[in-house]
């Protein structure tokens, strides 16, 4: 069965490469933009070497103008083009908000229904370098806010290759978030890999104790803490949102009517985060099966500071999660 | 004739203030001339006129603070309808702008006077509630163990358990005391604590049955089933039997449905922490109502592997405890599906409340002469109608119908049973 | 009905811009001095349906500006793209929407161009390839230079127009836009409205350098101004922007320099400026200098100029029974075109 799929071992960055160049292939309305995404190879070297197969028109380097370039990737998909447009962190998106909030996600509306944008806007988020204040933001949660965007954060290999193409065929501007510190990763991917659902969030491992609710590389750290909790017999399920706009409610809401409790990961700000709305949506649809509060573990609510055990005090860990998960699960005897 | 209103200029302007006429009464305005100069939030601007004419009356007065919509003059040929105009100018909405409402609300909240007597506030899971309810356990008797001894799940579910068992220990107390009365005959009334004990059993039937209301999505079938073969077979059986070994009607319904169970086995167990849990054996329940009140439900077990004469054995014996109170709790509480038969109480039909976490319940109606086509023949034949309430979560209508026509099927071949 | 017949006209025009290059004729003077009244009366209904509290939300005027809407849009053609600001009845109606959809969108009514979601600030409209109605100001920018990017990827070799106020100029996207623009040879003609004030800050208190083309040097874009008061000196600049950027491929800069005689919106007391500026620029009212040169060359008469204030006005009449008339699309649509619908023949 599973055995005999064939797969082949990769990072992250390589499953974001396979799928750009796939999509580089298959349709010829597909070109990436941004900044130092050509000679350079990206920032974080996911785009390294395409700009020699497809030059410098598909693979196109661009001025540090944020605001302007994301534009172009509106007005371009407007006129039938698929772009990628390629921000290089979370960070430097602030400086076209602008064009992501008052022109993409509102085009299609004020419009009346007249102009869609199938935009596709790929960046890096999230903390955990070292990198100070202004190079370490989480903000997929912010982003969440905003409807008429979607909002994706592959975790996983299989998702970071499989959600660029349904994001490149969905009518309507897509963000995803790629968490830098997950493109070292490495892991099996199919030999060849398919698209995924971008719909619907995954169980990535069942319990029957506690629900963890999370997205990202806060996925891997609960993955851990279940790990390491299952030795002491609590069985913790782990859901990976995958899709932060828009959510997926069933999966998590079934879940805590199995288990009862639910604790939200979540690597962005506590303070109106996305943590805030699923808790908020759990207690609309789920309070009664609920036998304990809903809990959260998020970023500490400072800039990220630049010292190392700053930074790690500042960031949810596995350890917090295994305590917290105790607390919530030992009580009760 | 015209009225010259008030211009609204902004979603956020809601009055303005007349600085000046740029006109005077018997002035001659054309569209675009500027009649007023308006002082608002954001400083004076000139009003311009959209219409043309002479202006008759200019009513506002500089100074005057104006809302939205006020009438300030007349343009037009006529004298005649300014008075008109006047008494249409709501002099009362220009007050009303300036003037602040001043009517005073209450804070919202109860004072000490009128507030109850607080009960005592109970810290809870909002699952733990959502169970207490459930089970009829008032919350506040649960010892919580919880933080802040809040009550969870597991307390109210370990108070449920002790109540049960509880319950059960009473039902057998009540049933000894009730034999116990029967030997004492009339020696003494009814003493208050059978009622007690009545009240207990009631209690607990209505708990069962308010839970399966309220929890299972019940669904019902009925099938009218041709009961002459089964009859002529029963009169010619009990013919050759002697009277104490004679068969009654429910000992084929038992069997059949037992019979039929093992080809739809979905409607056979138990529906419990959402899931379906298939019964391991066929353990009928048959209800055996009391004639002091309230029902039993004992099991019979292993129906379908018992020989006919057994399963009469069976319900001989049960039914024979049952009065007497002698039932073992494992009998009372093993049942994987429910048989109610009010067939000798004159009933058409019954449709069934499931009694949880069971899947299902079958009921008898009585066996009625009815008029029935037959291969085209249209004679009268005993009419037996059957019904079934299934749960829906463990199982749909189509293995509903399967198992209705398998225990027709029997039903119409008892001889192989 | 008659307003749709009009802009039919118009749009017939637009596929001759060889007529329209400084030469004229009475046909041609007809066409634009009844394009320009009929923007000066929509406006001035609109200002007057405001006050009564018909048309909501903010509304900017065009008057004044004419000139530069009607000697600049005829010259593209049906394939060009067109980006606008929140100023911008002018432009749609130059561009061939229908005044009645326009008038219906500031109703809010469904009937609207923009289904009355949009509203004075929003017009759309894919069939004239109608990019808004912007109304943060710069915004357009990056949208032109991406319209015009994927037309060059796709190899179509039509060019876009982006409006906007000289305001506009001192936004970073502004600069960011010119660059790209330049860098990726796109075909754009880029057409600032310089009306002086950016609501209610005059150029020379925002603008270290007030000469705006001059600011185009270092993007190394070809960069003209115009008098935007007179109509047929901006149709003669527009021709030859239009040529430079069919043939070069590259952008081109037009400024025109026109004024706005009505407030910047409903509700401003104008404290920025001098009724006596005001005034100055009225008596160079594009409507009125055109017609004058016209009556004096023989191509327009007292007779012409009757009959089309007669059929303008029937348009503006008909937009605002046509608006009046419109429905309103049901509560229950709210959330609709949030994101796209599936196709339809579900």
């Amino acid at each position: 069965m599973e055995a005999k799929v064939k797969t082949t071992s990769t990072t992250y960055r390589g499953a974001v490469r396979q799928a750009i160049r796939q999509a580089l292939l298959d349709d010829e309305r597909v070109f990436i933009m941004g900044e130092d995404v050509g000679m350079y190879g990206g920032c974080f070297a996911v785009t390294k070497g395409l700009i020699d197969e497809f030059g410098p028109d598909r693979v196109r380097d661009t001025p540090l103008s944020e605001s302007s370039f994301v534009g172009a990737g509106i007005g371009a998909a407007l006129t039938g083009m698929r772009p990628i447009v390629e921000i290089m962190t979370v960070n430097f998106s602030m400086l076209a908000l602008d064009q992501i909030l008052n022109t993409a996600a509102t085009l299609l509306h004020m419009s009346g229904g007249q102009f869609n944008v199938p935009l596709v806007i790929r960046t890096t988020s999230g903390g955990g370098k070292q990198l100070a204040a202004q190079h370490s933001h989480a903000l997929e949660g912010w982003y969440a806010h905003i409807p008429g965007i979607k909002v994706l954060s592959p975790a996983t290999m299989e998702d970071a290759y499989g959600m660029l193409k349904p994001a490149l065929e969905d009518p309507d501007p897509v963000f995803i978030f790629e968490n830098s510190l997950l493109y070292n990763s490495t892991g099996e991917l199919l030999s060849h890999p398919e698209s995924v659902d971008i719909d619907k969030a995954k169980i990535r491992r069942e319990g029957r104790d506690i629900t963890i609710i999370t997205y990202s590389i806060s996925l891997l750290k609960s993955l851990e803490a279940a790990k390491e909790l299952a030795k002491e017999g609590i069985e913790v399920e782990v859901i990976d949102l995958r899709t932060l706009r828009p959510l997926d409610d069933d999966t998590y809401l079934q879940s805590i009517a199995k288990t009862h409790r639910a604790l939200i990961v979540d690597e962005g700000w506590r303070s109106g985060s996305i943590s805030s709305e699923i808790a908020t949506r759990i207690m609309e649809n789920a309070f009664y099966e609920l036998d304990w509060p809903v809990q959260r573990i998020c970023r500490e609510e400072v800039p990220i500071p630049y010292a190392k055990h700053l930074e790690e005090a500042a960031l949810p860990q596995t350890k917090q999660i295994i305590e917290k998960v105790k607390e919530m699960v030992n009580a009760h005897g | 004739m015209v009225e010259f209103k008030m211009p609204s200029l902004g979603a956020d302007m809601k009055a303005g203030t007349l600085i000046e006429w740029r006109v005077g009464e018997g002035d001659y305005v054309e569209k675009g001339d500027v009649i007023a100069e308006v002082e608002t939030e954001k400083g004076a601007i000139e009003i311009e006129v959209f219409e043309e004419g002479q202006v008759t009356k200019l009513i506002s007065k500089p100074g005057e603070s104006l809302p939205v919509g006020t009438v300030m003059a007349v343009i037009g040929s006529g004298v005649d309808s300014e008075a008109e105009a006047i008494s249409k100018r709501d002099r009362e909405t220009v007050v009303a702008a300036d003037g602040v409402k001043t009517e005073h609300k209450g804070n919202g909240y109860k004072t000490a006077e009128t507030e109850d007597i607080p009960k005592r506030r109970v810290r809870s899971s909002p699952l733990a509630r959502r169970l207490a309810e459930e089970y009829g356990i008032d919350i506040s008797e649960v010892q919580g163990s919880g933080p802040n001894q809040a009550v969870q799940k597991a307390d109210v579910e370990r108070v449920y358990r002790e109540r049960m068992k509880e319950r059960e220990e009473a039902k057998k107390e009540a049933d000894k005391d009730r034999e116990e009365e029967k030997y004492a005959e009339k020696a003494a009334p009814a003493g208050q604590q059978v009622d007690e004990k009545k009240d207990s059993m009631r209690h607990a039937i209505a708990a069962a049955m308010s839970r399966s209301n309220r929890e299972i999505p019940h669904y019902y079938l009925q099938k009218q089933i041709n009961f002459e073969r089964a009859q002529q077979w029963l009169i010619e059986e009990n013919k050759r039997r002697s009277v104490q070994d004679r068969l009654l009607q429910p000992v084929l319904l038992v069997k059949a449905v037992a019979q039929a169970l093992t080809d739809v086995p979905a409607l056979n167990g138990f529906w419990i922490n959402d899931r379906y849990q298939p019964g391991e054996s066929i353990h009928i329940g048959f209800a055996i109502s009391l004639r002091t009140g309230g029902l039993v439900i004992p099991a019979i077990h292993d129906a379908d592997l018992k020989s006919i004469d057994e399963i009469m054995q069976s319900m001989k014996d049960l039914s024979d405890r049952a009065r007497t109170g002698k039932l073992r709790s494992s009998e009372l509480t093993d049942a994987t599906i429910t048989i109610t038969n009010l067939g000798d109480r004159g009933v058409d039909l019954v449709h069934g409340v499931i009694y949880p976490p069971q899947l299902a319940l079958v009921g008898f109606g009585r066996v009625e002469e009815r008029p029935w086509a037959e291969n085209g023949m249209l004679g009268i034949k005993p009419i037996l109608t059957t019904t079934l309430a299934a749960d829906h979560r463990a199982t749909d209508g189509r293995q509903g119908a399967q198992f209705l026509e398998k225990l027709n099927q029997y039903l119409q071949e008892v001889e192989l049973l | 009905m008659t307003a749709s017949k009009k802009t039919k006209t118009n749009k017939e025009k637009k596929r001759t811009p060889g007529k329209a290059n400084g030469s004229i004729d009475k046909e041609r003077a007809r066409d634009l001095y009844r394009m320009m009244l009929l923007i000066r009366n929509f406006e001035n209904k609109s200002a007057e349906l405001y006050t009564q509290e018909k048309i909501r939300g903010f509304l900017h005027l065009y008057n004044g500006e004419e000139a530069v809407a009607v000697g600049t849009i005829p010259h593209l053609s049906e394939e060009d793209n067109l980006v606008g600001t929140y100023r911008e009845h002018a432009h749609a109606l130059t561009r061939g929407i229908s005044a009645g959809s326009i008038m219906a969108e500031m109703y809010g009514k469904q009937e609207g161009c923009s289904r009355g979601r949009g509203g004075s600030m929003h017009l759309f409209d894919k069939k004239t390839n109608f990019y808004g109605g912007n109304a943060i100001v710069g915004g357009g920018f990056p949208l032109a230079v991406g319209l015009a990017l994927g037309d060059v990827m796709q190899g179509k070799d039509n060019i876009t127009c982006c409006f906007f106020g000289e305001g506009a100029v001192a936004e970073g996207e502004f600069h960011e836009s010119m660059n790209l623009a330049s860098l990726w040879k796109l075909p754009l003609i880029f057409i600032c409205e310089n009306n002086l004030y950016a609501m209610g800050t005059a150029l020379g208190r925002s603008e270290a350098v007030t000469d705006i083309s001059r600011k185009l040097d270092s993007y190394n874009i070809k960069a003209d101004w115009v008098d935007g008061m007179d109509v047929l000196a901006v149709d003669k600049a527009m021709t030859e922007a239009v040529k430079y950027v069919r043939e070069f491929r590259k952008p081109y800069f037009l400024e025109a320099r026109t004024y706005r005689f009505r407030a910047h919106s409903m509700f401003d007391a104008e404290l920025y400026r001098e009724k006596k500026e005001v005034e100055e620029w009225k008596k160079k009212d594009p409507l009125v200098l055109f017609y004058k040169r016209m009556k004096k060359q023989g191509l327009l008469t007292e007779k012409d100029k009757e009959k089309i204030a007669m059929e303008v006005d029937m348009i503006v009449k008909e937009a605002v029974e046509f608006a009046e008339q419109g429905t309103w699309e049901p509560v229950e649509d709210l959330t609709r075109f949030v994101y796209s619908e599936p196709e339809e023949g579900e």
